[in-house]
């Protein structure tokens, strides 16, 4: 059954005639032991049968090594969301609730192949010189999620040194512990540097720029 | 395990596409603020067919983490994510509304005859005339720790946070509605939920305290007062005393949640408008304020009773308002 209910599809079917470059779904899954794998799966292909300019592509967590590698994906259920190239966007646990709103989001930033980010952003990012990994962690619940994952995912789509992760809290507990997450959402950067909250653009890059500073 | 306690629901993308008014002319309304009272606002002005902004950092505002609705007339129950998405599309049938979502409006000033208001995001907007209804944020609880363990297992949003504290220890800090509303979506996930409330009441509606008092997993603390938060990295318990007795208890909680009422989000409009000793913005039953072109609406201002279907007249009278005051002005 899909997740989607049937004029939610006809609402997305309509908002993906605006989409431009092809869009690959990329799911890294493993149906007996991952609690959200299928969902997660059946949600890409819903989308994907939403518009021609979707793809999706399945894998096994456990037998696909050489796209686990290939991908650099760690945990599952794991999404990559591949334009024109892979950006390093991904969606780590099923983006539902709130945060479908920022794959959807993702998916015509990324069919567009532009990250929309202001001329002072741009710049910005420009400096960095070595990888920055952003992990964004959420709860479906959370309003002001999305508005991190989508920022988070533009930085990586603008910057070939970003990679983002989209983590979904109470999918990957143990990634809670670890990092103290006790609200959300909660954006580590390269480990060491965290804030927390939902933050305009500007104050958003300042943050990630103190990588420079470290 | 939190996994089964997922919410699959899904929640449809914000179709709202950032709009601004390209030939640089000053909007006849300003609308700051995109709750309840602002999205009112915006139709009322659609339909005098003002040139319209609003900015705001979300479409929703509290509504956004408020479960369920019964009280709104003309639904027997809503969630306030549904509520939400309803306001939202009566505003968009609007084409003369421009909208501006994911930026706050930090500075309203006057400026010759214009109002103008600067953005977090560095941007400047202008207008004839302008409606502020920037609703309400959680108010901190002042006590030693607390700024130390904000992120760190002290949350003022139980909606967004409580699915981080499956099978952990809880205390709710609070006993009026918005704290029994945390605690009946903690006594659904959390292992121990104490309510902890300094008077010898609930001031919570009695449906509420019911719904939480049912559950084996609530423990209440009336007359009790919370004096320190302590940990090391993170929360691991408060110290709440009791007001009768002064007798200290431990409480070993991994997670706080503060819900003890609102400040007003006036402070952008500080030293433009009166305000009150709370900080609301002053209102006559008009929604104007004491400066003439600025309009007050919904729980930002000094109108009694915090509740949606206030705030929905509340915006409507502010925007019927300043069609008035710009037909003299404008």
């Amino acid at each position: 059954m899909s997740l989607l209910k049937e004029d939610q599809q006809k609402k997305l079917e309509e908002k993906f005639k605006e989409l431009d470059g092809n869009v690959k779904l990329v799911v890294f899954t493993q149906e007996m032991e991952c609690r959200y794998c299928e969902e997660t799966r059946q949600l890409m292909e819903d989308l994907a049968g939403l518009s021609d300019k979707i793809d999706v592509e399945v894998y096994d967590f456990v037998s696909d090594t050489d796209k686990v590698e290939k991908y650099k994906i760690d945990k599952i259920p794991a999404t990559v969301i591949e334009g024109e190239k892979d950006y390093g966007i991904r969606f780590y646990g099923i983006p539902a609730g709130y945060e479908f709103v920022s794959l959807t989001n993702t998916i015509m930033a990324v069919s567009k192949g532009e990250s929309g980010l202001s001329e002072e952003t741009k710049a910005a990012l420009k400096k960095l010189k070595d990888p920055v990994h952003l992990q964004v962690f959420i709860t479906l619940t959370c309003p002001y999620c999305p508005t991190a994952v989508e920022m988070a995912h533009k930085l990586s789509e603008e910057s070939d040194l970003v990679t983002s992760d989209m983590v979904e809290s109470a999918e990957f507990p143990h990634l809670v512990q670890r990092y103290s997450v006790s609200s959300v959402p909660k954006v580590i950067i390269n480990e060491d540097i965290q804030f927390e909250g939902a933050m305009p653009e500007k104050e958003f890059v300042e943050n990630v720029m103190k990588v420079l500073e470290s | 395990m939190g996994a089964d306690l997922l919410d699959l629901e899904i929640i449809m993308p914000d179709d709202v596409q950032e709009k601004v008014s390209q030939n640089g002319e000053p909007y006849e309304l300003l609308i700051i603020g995109g709750g309840p009272a602002g999205m009112t606002a915006a139709v009322y002005s659609a339909r005098k067919q003002l040139k319209t902004l609003l900015i705001s950092k979300d479409l929703g505002g509290q509504l956004l983490w408020t479960s369920d609705i019964e009280n709104y007339m003309g639904y027997q129950y809503i969630t306030g994510r549904e509520l939400t998405d309803k306001f939202k599309s009566q505003m968009e049938q609007f084409p003369i509304v421009d909208i501006i979502v994911g930026d706050s409006v930090e500075k309203l000033a006057r400026e010759g005859n214009l109002f103008v208001a600067a953005t977090a995001g560095g941007r400047k907007y202008m207008g004839k005339a302008v409606i502020i209804a920037t609703g309400k944020r959680y108010k901190p609880l002042g006590a030693p720790g607390e700024e130390k363990f904000v992120g760190r297992g002290i949350s003022y949003c139980a909606t967004c946070d409580a699915p981080l504290f499956a099978g952990k220890d809880v205390v709710v800090i609070g006993g009026g509605n918005s704290g029994f509303t945390a605690a009946a979506d903690l006594v659904e996930i959390a292992n121990k939920v104490y309510v902890v409330n300094s008077s010898s009441t609930w001031q919570a509606d009695p449906v509420l305290v019911d719904k939480v008092k049912s559950s084996e997993k609530f423990v209440p603390l009336l007359s009790h007062v919370i004096t320190e938060i302590k940990g090391d990295n993170a929360v691991t318990g408060v110290d709440a005393q009791s007001l009768e007795t002064k007798e200290i208890k431990q409480l070993p909680v991994q997670g706080v949640f503060i819900e003890i009422g609102l400040l007003p989000n006036s402070e952008l409009a500080m030293g433009l408008v009166r305000l009150n000793n709370w900080g609301e913005i002053m209102v006559d039953c008009g929604c104007n304020t004491s400066m003439p072109g600025a309009f007050g609406a919904g729980d930002v201002t000094t109108v009694p009773e915090k509740q949606i279907s206030v705030a929905i007249g509340e915006g409507s009278k502010a925007a019927l308002s300043a069609y008035k005051y710009l037909l003299m002005h404008g």
